[in-house]
């Protein structure tokens, strides 16, 4: 279990993170989200003990996390980096023996890694010659390679395209059932939905929504209904129970308060003409978020 | 501990591999053998040019046959004077040499040549300066024995009566040794400072850096990579030294002047092994700093200027210790061995030239170690926070701003 308890950092008079309590449970997936400055990646500092918070405490199973445990936490930092001079598999290893691994494992897990990534023959390149988004599958392999308890990814999923990142979602899904507990951010919401079990919105270095996803969907209280019609519909604008409006091709989306209040919008299409879909849905985490920030952050 | 040495050797490794460390060192053992040998290199070169070498002379006798047999290559010319101008500028003789009675009956030379190459001209002038002086005996009556008598060199000694003082000969020895220990100091200074810095932005520059010292802590991250880049320079050293014994036996001449002056036949062991702990103290004070500096900046184009600070040190220090050389016990000298930066080349300056009582000797130390101690207690600080900054402002604002990153307020 890893726990932030009241975590603040101010860099001078600028708070980075304010007053931030979460608990990460084991073998979970934890899912930070926020716009740029968000206080993310200074979070992930914190826990790592590349910077020391200015109060609060951060605890790990009890003790703290420092570098005699670092062979069971694995990092990917939001900003990538290699030895670009430096052959994959050599730099690997370096990487690897930081980490307390001896030189045998960690050419047994580097071999499965790139077979898994289907990038055996890159083992022998030098970095530079990869591109970005392999770059970054090495990058993920440095981090997961010593089979950490710990794996803490800055925005694992950007820059990389959609069959690179499905492989990347399963490696991840697969280390977590083998017992690794995971934290992650994103700016991309849908990655959190797929993948969290629990999740935090920081949002100026304060976290503005935090719990299990299911939960917070639950305790938001509002519904998404998703209307497309073959006639115009924005005349549901001025219906009562619709709380947010917002127009889509061929339809609109409202946003209501409870369930029943979708009966309301049903009647009001009646016999205006021939309705494709209406569907009563769980809000997104978008909604959630411009719900409690009060603007869309991306 | 175990991962000190996993960067040490990682950061020797590479270094050793390196193509700039094998064209460095491959430059350097060249120019050593080189050096080591030049004798036999000039003489390979100037080999032929030195027998050509011909005076012509005209002179009436006895003057010319004296001239003729003590001035290499001298060889009286039958002919007018103007005849044998020509044939210098032809290139058949270096030179031609005039003698005519002067002032008193005296013979006074005129020495026409192509080019002025020192050493003919003062061969030909010691010559005729000797046969002058025999004809001014003659003239005067003065015994072949009484002018030899005259012209010998005075016995002349020096003695210090101070106990364990050095001789004339010791000290010219010293000078030598410092002046080539205070060279290599200095040279090693820039050259790995340099290379440390450089090393320490590239990691941040190609952003490696937070891997790293999430894996390992900062601390540990730098002085593993200055123990290693320190590794890397002594066998460096070690292979030119190697390369310098070689050459010295390649030539095998007893005569090799810098090698006699150092008096590396018979080394002085004490001060090599003051060389070498100054070395490796100052080695350390220095590293710490080219460290610290780089990790200040976060591209590699930055890191020379951002190292500029430092070579403006080692330069000041190294003006010191040179001046220390002729005046070791000078008050502003004593002063500067005693700041840290400057300790190792003033301090051992003096050791090498003057008589440097034991606890001054043992309180550079102190102040050497003092001062790694406590660069490497801030350094660390500046250092973790400096790594994980990215803005490219004044060194001065980068130092607060990396100090404050790694405080907790």
């Amino acid at each position: 279990m890893l726990k932030l308890d009241n975590v603040t950092k101010k860099f001078g008079s600028f708070v980075a993170v304010d007053s931030l309590s979460i608990e990460i449970p084991e073998k979970q997936m934890f899912g930070f989200l926020g716009g740029n400055g968000a206080g993310k990646t200074t979070t992930f500092r914190m826990i790592l003990g590349l910077l020391d918070q200015t109060e609060g405490e951060i605890s790990w199973n009890e003790g703290g996390i420092g570098y005699d445990q670092s062979h069971l936490v694995g990092y990917l930092p939001e900003e990538r980096g290699l030895y670009p001079k430096l052959k994959v598999e050599d730099q690997l290893v370096y990487l690897a023996k930081l980490r307390g691994m001896n030189k045998q494992d960690a050419r047994g897990e580097i071999n499965y890694w790139l077979e898994r990534f289907k990038v055996p023959d890159y083992r022998t390149k030098k970095v530079e010659e990869l591109s970005k988004g392999n770059q970054q599958k090495i990058q993920f392999i440095s981090a997961v390679l010593h089979k950490p308890k710990l794996l803490i990814l800055d925005e694992p999923f950007t820059g990389l395209d959609p069959v690179n990142v499905e492989m990347l979602k399963e490696a991840v899904k697969e280390l977590k059932e083998k017992g690794t507990s995971i934290v992650f951010s994103s700016h991309r919401m849908e990655h959190v939905e797929e993948l969290c079990e629990s999740l935090c919105i920081m949002h100026k270095g304060a976290p503005v929504v935090h719990g299990k996803l299911k939960e917070i969907k639950r305790s938001f209280g509002k519904k998404n209904v998703q209307i497309e019609a073959d006639f115009d519909v924005s005349f549901l604008k001025e219906e009562e129970v619709v709380l947010h409006y917002k127009a889509v091709p061929e339809g609109a989306t409202c946003q209501i308060h409870k369930e029943e209040d979708a009966q309301v919008l049903f009647e009001a299409l009646q016999g205006k003409g021939f309705v494709r879909k209406f569907e009563v849905e769980e809000p997104s985490l978008e909604d959630i978020f411009i719900e409690k920030v009060g603007e869309s952050y991306e | 501990m175990n991962k000190f040495f996993v960067i040490l050797s990682h950061t020797y490794t590479n270094r050793i591999k390196s193509k700039a460390f094998i064209i460095t060192t491959a430059l350097m053992v060249a120019a050593i053998l080189l050096m080591t040998n030049i004798q036999t290199v000039m003489e390979v070169f100037q080999g032929d040019e030195d027998e050509k070498s011909s005076v012509a002379l005209i002179a009436d006798e006895p003057e010319a046959s004296a001239l003729a047999a003590s001035i290499p290559g001298g060889e009286i010319y039958e002919g007018e004077a103007e005849d044998a101008k020509k044939s210098v500028r032809d290139g058949k003789f270096d030179g031609l040499l005039v003698v005519e009675k002067g002032e008193a009956g005296l013979p006074a030379g005129h020495y026409y040549t192509d080019e002025f190459t020192s050493s003919t001209d003062q061969e030909v002038r010691q010559a005729l300066q000797q046969v002058k002086m025999n004809a001014a005996a003659r003239q005067q009556n003065i015994s072949g024995e009484a002018l030899a008598e005259i012209s010998t060199p005075v016995e002349f000694e020096t003695t210090a009566l101070e106990e364990g003082a050095k001789s004339e000969e010791e000290l010219n020895q010293a000078r030598v040794i410092v002046y080539i220990m205070l060279f290599v100091m200095y040279l090693a200074v820039i050259m790995y400072g340099n290379i440390i810095a450089t090393e320490v932005t590239t990691e941040k520059s190609s952003r490696v850096m937070e891997i790293l010292i999430s894996s390992v802590s900062p601390v540990t991250q730098m002085f593993g990579k200055i123990t290693g880049v320190a590794l890397v320079g002594l066998s460096q050293f070690g292979i030119f030294i190697l390369s310098g014994i070689v050459g010295i036996r390649m030539s095998d001449s007893s005569e090799n002047s810098l090698i006699q002056m150092a008096g590396l036949s018979n080394p002085d062991w004490g001060i090599i092994t003051y060389a070498v702990i100054y070395f490796l103290l100052g080695y350390f004070l220095y590293a710490t700093l080219a460290a610290v500096l780089g990790s200040l900046v976060s591209r590699v184009e930055d890191a020379q200027q951002t190292v500029t600070p430092m070579m403006m040190l080692v330069v000041v220090a190294f003006f010191f210790a040179i001046s220390a050389l002729s005046n070791p016990n000078a008050f502003y000298i004593a002063a500067a061995s005693y700041i840290p930066f400057f300790t190792p080349f003033v301090m051992f300056t003096r050791i090498g030239v003057g008589e440097m009582p034991v606890w001054e000797v043992v309180l550079s130390f102190g102040v050497l170690v003092g001062a790694i101690i406590l660069l490497g207690v801030i350094g660390a600080r500046i250092y973790r926070g400096g790594v994980l900054m990215y803005s490219s402002s004044s060194l001065w604002k980068n130092t607060k701003e990396a100090l404050q990153l790694s405080k907790k307020e």
